[in-house]
C-alpha cells in the first residue's frame, strides 16, 4: 500500500495513508507515529519536532534549521518499508459514565426516538460499542472516538448548543466524544463522566491518547458524585482506568 | 522582597509567549508561541536571555507596568510610538525601542501604541518566575493555560521576575532595523492544492488580499477574490478528512476566502489547505494589521528551507552586531569612540563586551 507525501510548508509534511476512515488505515498511522518516536529515541532520525496522527494521515513537523524535507522523507519511507507493527502499544481504557440523570443526558430520549429504540437500548448499545480513539484535536484533549454501534448513527444536531457542560458524553455520526471543556457543541448528549479529559493540574493534563481502545462503564448518580469529588480534589486514581493490552 | 512588574493598566492583548509548546499536538494541544519569533528573539538577546525565554507579546496597544524590583533590564522590540518611562520623581520621557534599558524600583513603563504593525515584544533579563505548563510559558488563552494564569494581562496582575536586581552595565541596541522582507508572501503549494481548480490556484497567486478585522493569534482571515474549489461545496469540495495543521497553513472553506492559521491554530482541521506560508515569512505575517494588503507567490519547499536558514543567519548576525547604546540623556564615551575614532566596532556576541575590529556585517551605523 503506497503513501502520499503532502507538503505543509518548510516545517512539516503529511504522510497520507488513504482517503477513507478505517481501522486498518488508522492502525498504519499509529504505527508510523510510534515508529518515528522509536527512531528518534534511537538517534536514527533527528530534526523531527513532533508527529500528529489523525484518522488517515500523520503530520511530521521538523526544524528546517537542522534537517530538510529531502533528508527526512527517505528516512520515513525506510521506516514504512521496514514494516509497521500493528496496534503498537495501545491501552484499554474504561471511563465511568452516568446516563441516568436527565441533566446529564438531555438528548437521550430524542436519540432513542430517532433510532427507534428505548433509552435503555441506546445506553446498552453505547456500552457495548468497541470504541477506539482516532484523533485528538480542535481543543486540547477532545478525542474523536470511532466504533459507535451502527444503530446509533445520527447526524449532528441541526441547532448546536451554545453551552455544553464539561465532561458531557456525546454521540454524532459514527463517533462518541467527551467534552474536555464547557464549550459550544452540536453532538447529542447522552451521559456525563465525572472525569475531566483535560486537567491542567495533572502532570499529563490530557488523559486519552490516540490509539486507546475505549469502553464505558455505567455508574449511578451517587458513584458519579463520589468520583467527581475525588477528581475535583485531585485524589482520583486515574491508573485504575487503564489496562495495557 | 520579591521582584515583580505590576500591571497598573492593561493593554489590549498582552500575553506571555515563548517559542511555543511543542510535543503535544498529538493530544490536541496547540503550540501557541510568539507570532513574531524574530521580534521575541531580538528582545531576549538585547537583555542577554536565551532565545527560549518567554517575553511579553504586545498586541496593538501595550500595558503600563510599575517596576517593583530593585532593578530590571528590559528591551522593547517593535515600532512603538514611542514607549514612555516616568517616575517616581521624574516626568515621562520617551524610551527607545530596539535597545535595552535599566529600570529602577518605582519607575513606570508606559508601552503605549504600536505604529504600523500589530505586534511588539517586551523582554526582561532573567525572564519571569512562573511555572512552565507542558514545557512552555506560552499562553493559550482558549484553554486558560500557560503564561500568567492562562490569560492576557489585566490591571492589578503582579508578574513575578526571576531576578530581584540586575547589575549595571552597558546597554545594547540593535545596529539597524531587522529586515523582515517585502514583496509577496512566499508559500509552498499544498497539502491540498488538488482540491482547487486551476483557476482557483491562479486567483490565489495573482490577486491582492487584504487582512480583515478577523485577525488574531489563531488565524488571519483575508478579504479579496474568492478561490474556486475543484468540486462544489455540495459535492464535498471544501471538506477533507481532518488532518494536521502546520504553522502558516492557508485553509479555504466553502466561501472561498483564505485564512492563514497562526500560533494558536487548532492541531487538526477539515478544510482543504491550498498552500502554506514559508516559515521565513511567518514573522512578517504575524505583524500585519487589518487593512494591509498582501500577495502570495509560490516557491518550492527546498527554496523555503534555504530562505529560512538564510534568515536565521541574518538574525544571528544582527545579534552579534549589537552595539553599546547611549545612556539616556548622557554622553556615551564608548559609542563616541566607536563611531568617531574606530568606526565599526562590534561585539561578537551580546554576552561578550570585548570589542573587536569591524567585521563584514558592520553594525554600528
Amino acid at each position: 500500500m503506497s503513501v502520499r507525501y503532502l507538503s505543509c510548508g518548510d516545517t512539516a509534511f503529511t504522510v497520507e495513508f488513504g482517503n477513507e476512515i478505517s481501522p486498518e488505515i488508522n492502525g498504519r498511522v499509529m504505527a508510523l507515529h510510534a515508529a518515528i518516536g522509536l527512531a528518534r529515541e534511537a538517534g536514527e532520525i533527528s530534526g523531527v519536532i513532533e508527529t500528529v496522527p489523525t484518522m488517515r494521515s500523520l503530520m511530521v513537523t521538523y526544524d528546517p534549521l537542522s534537517t530538510s524535507r529531502a533528508d527526512l522523507q527517505p528516512k520515513v519511507d525506510a521506516l514504512i518499508a521496514r514494516g509497521l507493527p500493528a496496534d503498537a502499544g495501545s491501552r484499554q481504557v474504561t471511563l465511568p459514565c452516568c446516563y441516568d440523570d436527565p441533566e446529564f443526558a438531555p438528548d437521550l430520549t430524542e436519540v432513542a426516538e430517532r433510532t427507534k429504540k428505548t433509552p435503555e437500548e441506546v445506553i446498552a448499545a453505547h456500552l457495548a460499542s468497541p470504541f477506539k480513539v482516532y484523533v485528538l484535536g480542535f481543543m486540547p484533549g477532545l478525542a474523536y472516538v470511532a466504533g459507535l454501534d451502527q444503530a446509533l448513527f445520527l447526524p449532528r444536531r441541526s441547532q448546536p448548543r451554545v453551552r455544553v457542560p464539561r465532561s458531557s458524553v456525546a454521540i454524532a455520526m459514527d463517533m462518541t466524544t467527551i467534552y474536555p471543556f464547557e464549550s459550544p457543541g452540536g453532538w447529542h448528549l447522552i451521559g456525563r463522566t465525572p472525569l475531566w479529559m483535560f486537567d491542567k493540574r495533572r502532570e499529563q493534563p490530557v488523559f486519552l491518547s490516540p490509539g486507546d481502545s475505549l469502553s464505558f462503564e455505567r455508574i449511578d448518580r451517587r458513584s458519579f458524585d463520589r468520583i467527581a469529588g475525588e477528581v475535583e480534589a485531585g485524589t482520583f486514581d486515574w491508573s485504575s482506568l487503564v489496562k495495557s493490552k | 522582597m520579591t521582584a515583580a512588574l505590576k500591571v497598573i493598566r492593561a493593554g489590549l492583548f498582552d500575553t506571555l509567549q515563548d517559542l511555543g509548546r511543542t510535543g503535544f499536538m498529538a493530544l490536541g494541544m496547540p503550540t501557541a508561541g510568539a507570532m513574531d519569533r524574530i521580534g521575541l528573539s531580538l528582545a531576549n538577546a538585547l537583555v542577554g536571555n536565551p532565545a527560549s525565554t518567554a517575553g511579553l507579546e504586545i498586541g496593538v496597544m501595550g500595558p503600563d507596568l510599575l517596576v517593583e524590583a530593585d532593578s530590571v533590564r528590559i528591551a522593547l522590540v517593535g515600532p512603538l510610538s514611542p514607549a514612555l518611562i516616568e517616575g517616581p520623581d521624574a516626568a515621562p520621557k520617551p524610551l527607545d525601542s530596539d535597545r535595552s534599558h535599566l529600570l529602577k524600583r518605582g519607575q513606570i513603563l508606559r508601552v503605549g501604541m504600536i505604529e504600523g504593525a500589530s505586534t511588539a515584544y517586551l523582554a526582561l533579563a532573567g525572564g519571569f518566575d512562573l511555572p512552565l505548563f507542558m514545557g512552555s510559558l506560552s499562553t493559550y488563552s482558549r484553554a486558560g493555560i500557560g503564561g500568567f494564569d492562562g490569560r492576557k494581562l489585566a490591571a492589578g496582575d503582579l508578574l513575578p521576575l526571576a531576578k530581584t536586581s540586575v547589575p549595571a552595565g552597558n546597554e545594547r541596541r540593535l545596529g539597524q532595523p531587522f529586515d523582515y522582507g517585502s514583496g509577496p508572501l512566499r508559500v509552498t503549494w499544498g497539502p491540498q492544492e488538488d482540491y482547487f481548480s486551476e483557476e482557483g490556484r491562479r486567483t490565489f497567486v495573482e490577486a491582492e488580499y487584504l487582512v480583515s478585522k478577523e485577525a488574531d493569534r489563531m488565524g488571519i482571515r483575508f478579504e479579496g477574490p474568492t478561490i474556486a474549489h475543484a468540486k462544489s461545496v455540495d459535492e464535498g469540495g471544501a471538506d477533507i478528512i481532518s488532518d494536521g495543521i502546520a504553522p502558516g497553513a492557508i485553509q479555504v472553506p466553502g466561501a472561498g476566502l483564505p485564512i492563514v492559521l497562526m500560533a494558536d491554530r487548532q492541531t487538526v482541521g477539515g478544510y482543504p489547505k491550498i498552500a502554506t506560508v514559508a516559515s521565513v515569512d511567518l514573522p512578517r505575517l504575524g505583524r500585519l494589521l487589518p487593512g494591509q494588503a498582501v500577495r502570495f507567490t509560490a516557491i518550492t519547499v527546498a527554496e523555503a528551507e534555504a530562505l529560512r536558514r538564510d534568515q536565521e543567519a541574518r538574525l544571528q548576525r544582527a545579534i552579534a552586531g549589537f552595539v553599546v547604546a547611549r545612556p539616556p540623556g548622557g554622553i556615551d564615551l564608548v559609542r563616541l569612540y566607536e563611531e568617531n575614532l574606530i568606526d565599526g566596532v562590534v561585539f561578537d556576541s551580546p554576552w561578550n563586551v570585548t570589542s573587536k575590529p569591524s567585521s563584514a556585517e558592520g553594525g554600528t551605523k
